[in-house]
């Protein structure tokens, strides 16, 4: 399972758990990580496949055990406040704040847990608010009094505080008194951690998050499109950009726990980056950002449930990112998948309706004396391979345009209409192109090629309303009227042959 | 003049008095002095860095005056916001935001409707009302980022009318708008103006500037000229504007900036 690596990856840091200062001088923050959150469970992690995984997924369905009701609870939660201002960081690309804003946090998880070496949810939240907002406000202090853009302030504070916060955190773990148990939690999330108390105030940040939005929906968009427009309209813009930050700091802090300090941003960005590929709507933007990421906390809380004591962060992220991926192969109007289908049956579209003409043309060589052609006459035609061309005609037959016997092909009904529509769109686009844009006749037919297929009914008609006379294209043949009288007229000439109804069928 | 509100006949709509705008200390607009007159089409005209944009966002409020005040209806500007109506540059907003044109055009009576309340269908009748007048009801509900860019400008001018002010500032209104929808503009801010609104317009062509505007302002960092267009539109005042630049003056902007930075 996916947790084997992640064992792996622990085995060489935990050589090194004696030396975490040494490698913090370093830089590398990952190792560090990885050595808090691990080394004391490396053990474990290996012993996953001994988990009766069975017995544990039943216990997460069941909810009988209340430390699932808390953590569902808990990822529930946190799914709709991320998903929602997740929304308003990707719509105003400000996707690195939530990063920033999240490792800010980590000094005042640290200073909470000092307050009386507890897990107290309560001072914990207020620490980590205070440390988000005290980033926050050091990001728009830097970018208006230097010349540092934005990303810059927001990669430094970024790292700035996440490293005083390890550097805290660090110090707290050789405190010889306390329980320290849980501090690691805040770094990749347990949701199986989540406590009553928890559950309390995610609840009520969610409420708050969920109310204000919905209170003032149209004022957060207008600040978010326009904000200059807004100061014109007198709106307090400044305080609803406060506001919002605020917001995004109560969501960000009240996730931390079960999602952890270092994927909460990918909480926030993900499913709202899912749900743009969905909806190009905001209202609905919000929506499906919040359900998806109620879904990923969901999964992400089952699949680390499964195992003992996995961090939840990654999996919830891993979900999310699935998700997306899911979206971006499927969603109905960007996905690849329907994409791809969408050109290919136009593809098909577009040859079977060359192949209507070519037969149109070879029936209009002979004056339309004949009322079948032969498979030879129309693969000289289309210039095309005997095969191709007899796979051409078995997809008009399967779509009942023409009928095939022996060596003999001819239009059904339906399929002498569509031909007429092609032939008449590609020769009326000559015409346009001749009258009106004086683009001389030998310049036309390769545009008119492509023009024919794309060509709609309104199209059609002020086409024919523009031109003067539509009866003869620039190259003198004649432009087939209205299939159906066009269609009883042929009737008449010709006799109906082994077809079971006439060109003229269509009344 | 004093800036309580008197007869609102003779109360010019837009008066501004010794308006000086520095960006990053660095003055780019002085001593603007002018009376707009009631129900006029005014044209902003000027070169490159003239500081059209600047002025009309000053007057709004949306930059800080480093010196100066500018009223509308006889009120510091701030306080009569709901009189005044603007239309933005269009590069102003992300277009990809996932918003349909009749939300943009709803934007516009957000100022009237209030806060935290939702629009009225009064308010969505009004809307399509201003969609209409810019020949874009049909797009109503596609998102904002499938029109091209004169749409795009149609729907801005669309949330301005939305507004239903009595001054308008509209900064550039006709880039990247093809010629029809040019004229079609023009005759709708002919209407308004024929309805006793007052309309400020940055523009940056000149020949159309003749015969679209009553009153013209000419503008290089300071006033060059103000006042109906056949008495300002002569050969020695465009000179005077677009002609050689006003040396002097750009350094001296240039040496305020730094002694701003060394402060």
């Amino acid at each position: 399972m996916s947790a084997a690596p992640l064992g792996d990856s622990t085995q060489p840091f935990g050589r090194r758990t004696g030396s975490g200062q040494r490698l913090m001088g370093m830089g590398l923050r990952w190792a560090v990580l990885f050595t808090s959150a691990f080394t004391a469970q490396a053990a474990k992690i290996g012993d996953l496949t001994q988990t009766r995984w069975t017995e544990q997924a039943w216990r997460f369905v069941t909810l009988s055990d209340p430390v699932v009701r808390y953590a569902c609870l808990g990822t529930l939660l946190l799914g709709i406040s991320c998903g929602l201002l997740g929304s308003f960081l990707v719509v105003r690309r400000m996707a690195l704040l939530g990063d920033a804003l999240s490792h800010a946090v980590l000094p005042g998880v640290a200073l909470g847990f000092l307050w009386n070496l507890e897990k107290d949810p309560l001072a914990i939240f207020i620490g980590a608010l205070l440390a988000g907002l005290a980033g926050s406000a050091t990001v728009s202090i830097l970018t208006r009094t230097t010349r540092l853009k934005e990303d810059t302030a927001l990669g430094m504070v970024l790292a700035s505080f996440f490293g005083l916060g390890l550097c805290l955190m660090s110090m707290f773990q050789r405190l010889p008194t306390g329980n320290k148990s849980g501090i690691e939690t805040f770094l990749f999330g347990q949701a199986a951690a989540l406590g009553p108390g928890d559950i309390q105030v995610m609840g009520a940040v969610t409420l708050v998050v969920v109310g204000l939005l919905g209170l003032g929906y149209k004022e957060f968009l207008l600040v978010s499109f326009d904000p200059g427009f807004a100061r014109v309209l007198a709106l307090p813009t400044v305080w609803f950009e406060r506001l919002l930050v605020m917001l995004l700091a109560f969501a960000v802090v009240s996730a931390l726990q079960a999602v952890g300090v270092v994927l909460v941003s990918a909480m926030l960005i993900i499913p709202a980056a899912t749900a743009s590929l969905l909806t190009d709507r905001f209202h609905r933007m919000l929506v499906w950002s919040s359900c998806l990421g109620m879904i990923s906390g969901l999964s992400g809380a089952f699949l680390s449930f499964l195992g003992t004591r996995l961090p939840t962060g990654p999996f919830m992220v891993l979900s999310a990112s699935l998700l997306f991926a899911l979206a971006l192969l499927f969603s109905p109007r960007q996905g690849i998948v329907p994409r791809w289908y969408r050109q290919r049956s136009q593809r098909v579209r577009i040859e079977r309706e060359n192949t209507l003409k070519a037969i149109y043309q070879v029936l209009e060589s002979d004056g339309f004396a004949s009322e079948t052609i032969t498979v030879a006459a129309l693969t000289a035609r289309r210039r095309l391979a005997l095969a191709a061309v007899e796979a051409e005609i078995r997809s008009l037959v399967a779509v009942e345009f023409a009928t095939a016997s022996g060596d003999r092909v001819a239009l059904t009904p339906s399929g002498w209409q569509r031909a007429c529509a092609i032939v008449r769109n590609h020769r009326l686009w000559e015409l346009y192109l001749t009258h009106a844009a004086q683009i001389a006749p030998d310049h036309v037919h390769d545009d008119a090629e492509k023009i024919e297929h794309v060509l709609g009914e309104a199209m059609v008609r002020e086409l024919e309303r523009r031109l003067p006379r539509i009866d003869t294209d620039p190259h003198g043949r004649p432009i087939p009227s209205l299939p159906a009288s066009m269609a009883g007229a042929h009737l008449g000439a010709g006799g109906a042959g082994d077809r079971p109804v006439g060109y003229g069928g269509r009344s | 003049m004093s800036l309580e509100t008197g007869n609102p006949a003779n109360v010019p709509p837009l008066e501004i008095h010794d308006l000086t705008v520095a960006y990053r200390n660095k003055p780019v607009l002085w001593g603007i002095d002018l009376v707009a007159p009631a129900g006029k089409l005014i044209g902003i005209v000027g070169p490159n860095g003239a500081g059209k944009s600047t002025l009309i966002k000053a007057c709004m409020g949306l930059l800080p005056c480093s010196s100066g005040w500018v009223t509308a209806f006889g009120r510091p500007v701030t306080q009569s916001l709901k009189r005044v109506g603007y239309v933005p540059q269009r590069e102003s907003v992300d277009w990809d935001f996932p918003v349909s044109v009749m939300d943009v055009v709803l934007m516009g009576r957000y100022g009237r409707i209030g806060l935290f309340k939702r629009p009225s269908p009064e308010d969505r009748r009004i809307a399509r009302d201003c969609l209409e007048q810019v020949q874009m009801l049909p797009f109503a509900d596609r998102q904002i980022s499938n029109l091209s860019g004169g749409q795009q400008q149609r729907v801005f001018l669309a949330r301005a009318l939305a507004q239903e002010s009595d001054l308008y500032f509209m900064d550039e209104p006709f880039t990247g708008v093809d010629a029809a929808t040019e004229s079609a503009i023009i005759s709708l801010l002919q209407g308004l103006r024929s309805r006793g609104k007052t309309i400020l317009v940055v523009h940056h062509d000149l020949p159309t500037a003749r015969t679209y505007f009553d009153w013209l302002l000419l503008l290089n960092m300071r006033v060059v000229a103000f006042g109906p267009t056949e008495e300002v539109f002569t050969p020695e005042l465009l000179q005077k504007t677009y002609g050689g630049r006003l040396t002097i003056l750009s350094e001296v902007a240039e040496a305020v900036r730094g002694q701003g930075s060394l402060t």
